[in-house]
């Protein structure tokens, strides 16, 4: 049955005023939405201050709701392996013969980078983390592909730094609160990385799709080099990330590159690593204007 | 999903009439309540590759809206966009323009279609999601392309399927809006 109309509420007067003051209140209110968000549009940092105070008001919560997620996926991950104890046995029998081997292999080029090195007299940079912290939370409702760490510049964080997990990178901090930062996640569609194949120098620019997976594109055009499962490492150029970890695996063959899929998905990752920014002084000569370096 | 509340003179679904009234705190607070929180829910889940968890803030607005027409006010959608928009990882401005054209657009299509069902909810439910999802990812800053729309279908289907549950759980805090307490 059809309820009466709400628009005509009778004949008192306050009350159709009421109804009329509603509508254009919430006239303006689309309005004004409008107009911020093409302000935020235009200018994606102008609202960081109040967000990252949101941020950093709910992170606490986002820690220990992150407690529960690693501890629940671990349960499924020990029940999963009892049901498949026995088959399971033996692949990983196989598999450790063969990484001892390779085990071997890599002492002895180790030994030889060691060697090598002495002789150009280079010196071996170890990558100290600037903090060790959890991801709190993530955009998960989201079209863009950002998520939320436990630590911020009251921990040293700074915008701009790599964030990386145990199994690779995972993507670049984007503002920074006292306890918390947002990341820009590497499967974000803004999201863009040099990259390069790990074992020959073909490089090329991994970019987000937003469907969780990267798109690879050779910088050098031609023939196709790629297959799939080639895995992709940094490359160092740009300045953030340092060389040499992993990225991506080549899932998919396309005209101009590939499509791959991340090696460290956000969602299986617990605690991830900032590392300081490996070139800062090649940032700050690629965001000097040309005409300033000039006149110094 | 109306309620038919069923009730004699002394009692009713929510408690007794003698001696007891509705709290004026949980009948105005449990709507907004529920709505900040659920916006900030989904935050909290996981940290995935993909959008995937529904927009459950705007869901709980929707449902609040058709099971209880006239308890939020048409402007609502300002400021609960507002704070969706802090916590959603769209771009600020996104969630107030979209929910404030929500509660306008639902209040057009019930002018239009009076009638009342849980059908016709739904319905407009997923015209309202799905037109939602799809300007948000358009508004969203990201770079458009076909695999960045494909990826909203999961989370859009997702949506459409979870909304009977929403209702449902909105029905539940509906009853617990408007118990009533002895007067001390």
């Amino acid at each position: 049955m059809a309820p009466p109309s709400k628009r005509r509420p009778g004949h008192s007067r306050r009350a159709q005023y009421g109804i009329f003051t509603g509508y254009v209140v919430a006239g303006i209110g689309a309005l004004l939405g409008a107009v911020l968000l093409g302000l935020s549009l235009w200018r994606p940092a102008s609202f960081n201050g109040p967000r990252t105070v949101a941020i950093d008001a709910v992170a606490p919560a986002g820690q220990v709701s992150a407690t529960v997620r690693t501890s629940g996926q671990g349960l499924i991950d020990s029940v999963r392996g009892f049901y498949r104890a026995g088959s399971q046995n033996a692949q990983l029998k196989r598999e450790m013969e063969l990484a001892r081997i390779r085990l071997a292999e890599a002492e002895a080029v180790a030994q030889e980078n060691k060697r090598l090195k002495a002789l150009f007299g280079l010196r071996d940079t170890n990558v100290e983390p600037v903090v060790v912290s959890r991801i709190v939370g993530s955009s998960a409702s989201s079209t863009r592909r950002f998520a939320y760490l436990g630590a911020g510049s009251s921990r040293g964080v700074i915008a701009g730094m790599p964030v990386r997990g145990p199994r690779g990178v995972v993507g670049r901090v984007l503002e920074v609160g006292r306890n918390s930062s947002r990341l820009l996640l590497l499967t974000d569609s803004q999201s863009v990385l040099p990259v390069r194949r790990a074992q020959d120098d073909v490089v090329a620019l991994a970019e987000g799709r937003g469907d969780g997976l990267l798109r690879i594109r050779l910088i050098n055009l031609g023939i196709n080099p790629l297959k799939v499962g080639d895995v992709f490492v940094t490359s160092g150029a740009g300045g953030y990330y340092r060389p040499g970890v992993a990225v991506a695996v080549v899932s998919e063959l396309t005209n101009d590159g590939a499509l791959a899929r991340i090696i460290s998905d956000p969602a299986a990752t617990d605690f991830v690593s900032v590392d300081p920014i490996w070139q800062p002084d090649a940032i700050t000569g690629a965001a000097t204007p040309i005409a300033e370096q000039l006149s110094e | 999903m109306r309620t038919n509340y069923r009730g004699t003179a002394r009692r009713d679904e929510f408690g007794s009439r003698i001696d007891r009234r509705h709290s004026r705190a949980l009948a105005i607070g449990i709507p907004s309540l529920s709505i900040l929180l659920t916006s900030l829910l989904p935050m909290l889940f996981v940290a995935s590759a993909v959008p995937l968890i529904p927009p459950l803030g705007l869901m709980t607005l929707i449902g609040w809206r058709l099971i209880r027409p006239g308890i939020m006010p048409v402007w609502a959608g300002f400021p609960l966009g507002l704070w969706s928009d802090l916590f959603s990882g769209y771009p600020f401005g996104s969630a107030i323009l979209l929910w404030s054209m929500a509660m306008l657009v639902i209040e057009a299509l019930e002018t239009r279609f009076p009638w009342l069902g849980f059908v016709q909810d739904w319905l407009t439910a997923t015209l309202i999601l799905s037109t939602y999802l799809l300007f948000a990812a358009v508004l969203s800053g990201a770079v458009v392309s076909v695999p960045l729309l494909q990826a909203i279908l999961p989370q859009l289907l997702l949506s459409v399927l979870l909304f009977p549950i929403v209702s449902r759980m909105i029905a539940r805090l509906d009853r617990l809006r408007l118990m009533r307490f002895r007067k001390f």
